[in-house]
C-alpha cells in the first residue's frame, strides 16, 4: 500500500510517500519548505500562505521522487492538528482536492502521534517507547498507557525550541538559533546557575530565558551562557523523561522533534538510557522534523486498521489532543 | 549494623528499609546522575533533600500527615523518616467501592487545601505519593515542592494531579473532580480562582 501524507501544522510544509513492508515503514519520498518569518514568530497567515505557494510542486516533487505515479497512490493521509488553524487548513485543503481528484481516501492523523509511530515504523526493536518530543512550540513526554497515547509531562509555558530562539534573537544569532546555541555552548567552560523547573513530569522554561538575558545584559561570557542554558534545559528534559520512564515501567526511549538534531541531548537522554539498561532510539533527521513521511505512516496504521474518514467530515482540529485518539492499532 | 534492604527505586532516588533506634524507618537516597555536570546534580540534590524535609516538618505543623523524620543528611542527599506501612493511593484507588472513591478523593483534596492555605506547593501530587494509613492521607515526596503563595503554584499544583489521574486511573478521572470538591470546602480563599487558573494552563500546554 502506497500513502502520501500532507503536513503542515506550522513552520513546514512536508510531503511524503511511504509504503509498508512486513509492517515496517519504508519512505519512499520525503520533501518539504520551512517558512521563516523576517523576525519575531510565526505568522500564522503569513505560513499559510507561504505553503499555499509551495505545496502544489512539492506534491509533484514527491511523487517524482518516489518514483511512482499518482495512480499507484492508494490512501491521502494529512495532519489533522495540533496546529495552527490557517496552516492546517492548507494541508487539509489539498489533501481533500487530492483524495476526490484521485478517486482515493483520506484520512486525518494526530500529528504528536506520528512523532513517536514514524520511530516505531522505521526503527528496529523500537517497540514500545517512551517519547521525548522537543520542537519550537511542543514539549511532551509521550507514552502508551492504558490503551492510548498520553501526555505524561509537557511544557507549562513555553517549548523549548522557542525558548533557545526567543535567548537567541535577543543576542542576535541567526533563526533557527539551537544550531548556533550548539556550537557556541561547545567553547563554554563556566557554569553560570540558572533556575531549572520541573513539577511532577512537567517543565517550564521561562525562568531560565529570563535568568540567562539578565547574563548576556550583565555582558558574561555567549558561550558560557549558552552552556549554562544547554546544559540545565537538557538536563531537566532528561529527568522528566526518565520520571516517566520510572512511571509507565518503560526501558525505550525515543527522541523526536527538531531538537532532537542537538548531539548534547541525545548525548544525555542515551547516558540516562544506558544507566537504566533501557534502549535508546533516534530516528533520521529528516524523520525527526516535521514531514510527510510520519504523517503518510500514521495513515496507513490506521487505515489498515478499519479506520475510515468521509471527506465531508475530514475538519481540522487545532487542539487535536495526543490522548483523544483511539489507538485501534496497537495493544 | 542494621542491615538495608532497597524497597524501591525511582528514577530520582532509592528507597531503603531500615531501623533507627526501635524505629522502622525508610532511607531516602538521591541518586547522582552522570548525565548532568556535576554543578548541577550536587546543587539538586543538595536542594531538594533539604527543601523536602523542611517542607514535610512544616505541613506536619499544619496538620498534614506526612512521615515524621529522623535525620537529614544533605551533603549525602539522604533523607531518614518513618516508615509508612500503609498503601500507595495509586495501587488502591481503581479498586475501591464508587462511594469510598469519592470519600477518599474528597480527603485527598481537603488534604492538598490545608498545605496551600499555608503557601506550601507539594510540586509533584500523584497518586504513588500519597499513603493511606489509619484512615488518613499521608504525603511523601516533596522534593520539587516550594513555599509559595500564588495562586498560579497552587494551580500548577494541582494540574500535575490531574494529569497524573488522566494518565494512570484514566477510567475514573471524574475522581479529579471530587479532589476539587474536598479543596473547595478547605481552602480559606476563594478556590475557584485556583480552578480557573487549571484551566488556563490546560490550555497552554498541550491543547496549543
Ligand atoms: N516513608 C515511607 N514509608 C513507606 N514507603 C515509602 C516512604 N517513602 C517512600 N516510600 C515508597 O517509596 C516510593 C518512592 O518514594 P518517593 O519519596 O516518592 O521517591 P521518588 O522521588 O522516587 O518517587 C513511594 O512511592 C513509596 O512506595
Ligand atoms: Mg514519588
Amino acid at each position: 500500500m502506497l500513502c502520501l501524507g500532507i503536513e503542515a501544522t506550522a513552520h513546514t510544509v512536508g510531503i511524503g510517500i511511504v509504503e509498508q513492508n512486513n509492517g515496517k515503514c519504508n519512505v519512499l519520498s520525503n520533501v518539504l519548505k520551512i517558512y521563516r518569518p523576517e523576525q519575531g514568530g510565526i505568522h500564522p497567515r503569513e505560513a499559510a500562505n507561504h505553503h499555499t505557494i509551495y505545496i502544489a510542486d512539492l506534491i509533484k516533487e514527491s511523487i517524482n521522487v518516489a518514483n511512482v505515479s499518482f495512480s499507484e497512490i492508494d490512501l491521502i493521509s494529512f495532519s489533522k492538528g495540533p496546529g495552527l488553524g490557517p496552516c492546517l487548513r492548507t494541508g487539509a485543503t489539498a489533501a481533500r482536492a487530492l483524495s476526490l481528484t484521485l478517486d482515493k481516501p483520506l484520512i486525518g492523523v494526530n500529528h504528536c502521534v506520528a512523532h513517536l509511530e514514524i520511530g516505531r515504523g522505521t526503527l528496529n526493536d523500537c517497540n514500545d517507547p517512551v517519547l521525548l518530543y522537543t520542537s519550537g512550540a511542543n514539549t511532551q513526554v509521550i507514552a502508551f498507557a492504558e490503551g492510548r497515547y498520553r501526555v505524561f509531562g509537557e511544557t507549562l509555558d513555553i517549548g523549548i525550541g522557542n525558548c533557545l530562539d526567543k535567548f537567541g534573537r535577543t543576542v542576535g544569532l541567526d533563526f533557527p538559533c539551537g544550531p548556533a546555541i550548539e556550537k557556541l555552548a561547545v567553547n563554554g567552560k563556566k557554569y553560570l546557575d540558572l533556575p531549572y523547573t520541573i513539577k511532577g513530569m512537567d517543565i517550564a522554561f521561562s525562568g531560565l530565558l529570563t535568568a540567562a538575558e539578565q547574563y548576556y545584559r550583565a555582558n558574561k561570557s555567549l558561550e558560557d551562557i549558552c552552556y549554562s542554558i544547554q546544559e540545565t534545559t537538557f538536563a531537566a528534559l532528561t529527568e522528566v523523561t526518565e520520571r516517566a520512564m520510572a512511571h509507565t515501567e518503560k526501558d525505550e526511549v525515543l527522541l523526536g522533534g527538531g531538537v532532537a538534531a542537538n548531539k548534547k541531548l541525545r548525548e544525555m537522554v542515551q547516558i540516562m538510557a544506558k544507566e537504566r539498561g533501557a534502549s535508546f532510539f533516534v530516528p533520521s533527521k529528516d524523520l525527526c522534523i516535521d514531514n510527510g513521511a510520519m504523517i503518510a505512516w500514521l495513515g496507513v496504521l490506521m487505515y489498515n486498521s478499519g479506520i475510515r474518514l468521509k471527506v465531508e467530515n475530514s475538519f481540522i482540529d487545532q487542539r487535536f489532543r495526543t490522548d483523544m485518539v483511539d489507538v485501534t492499532w496497537r495493544d | 549494623m542494621t542491615k538495608e534492604k532497597i524497597i524501591y527505586q525511582g528514577a530520582e532516588a532509592k528507597i531503603c528499609k531500615s531501623k533507627y533506634m526501635d524505629f522502622d524507618v525508610v532511607k531516602k537516597r538521591r541518586i547522582k546522575k552522570s548525565y548532568r555536570i556535576r554543578e548541577i546534580d550536587n546543587r539538586l540534590i543538595f536542594y531538594r533533600t533539604k527543601e523536602e524535609s523542611k517542607l514535610m516538618t512544616e505541613a506536619r505543623k499544619f496538620g498534614v500527615s506526612v512521615p515524621i523524620i529522623f535525620d537529614v543528611d544533605t551533603k549525602n542527599g539522604i533523607i531518614t523518616m518513618e516508615f509508612l506501612v500503609g498503601k500507595r493511593i495509586k495501587d488502591i484507588l481503581n479498586d475501591l467501592s464508587e462511594k469510598e472513591r469519592i470519600r477518599i478523593c474528597k480527603m485527598i483534596g481537603e488534604s492538598i487545601a490545608k498545605l496551600h492555605n499555608n503557601n506550601i506547593i507539594h510540586g509533584d501530587i500523584t497518586t504513588s505519593n500519597m499513603i493511606y494509613q489509619d484512615d488518613r492521607i499521608h504525603f511523601i515526596d516533596f522534593g520539587l515542592g516550594e513555599k509559595n503563595g500564588e495562586i498560579e503554584a497552587k494551580g500548577v499544583d494541582l494540574h500535575v494531579l490531574m494529569e497524573a489521574i488522566e494518565s494512570t486511573h484514566s477510567r475514573y478521572s471524574n475522581c479529579f473532580d471530587y479532589v476539587l470538591e474536598g479543596y473547595k470546602n478547605k481552602l480559606k480563599n476563594d478556590g475557584n480562582l485556583v480552578i480557573k487558573k487549571i484551566a488556563e494552563i490546560v490550555k497552554r500546554g498541550r491543547y496549543r
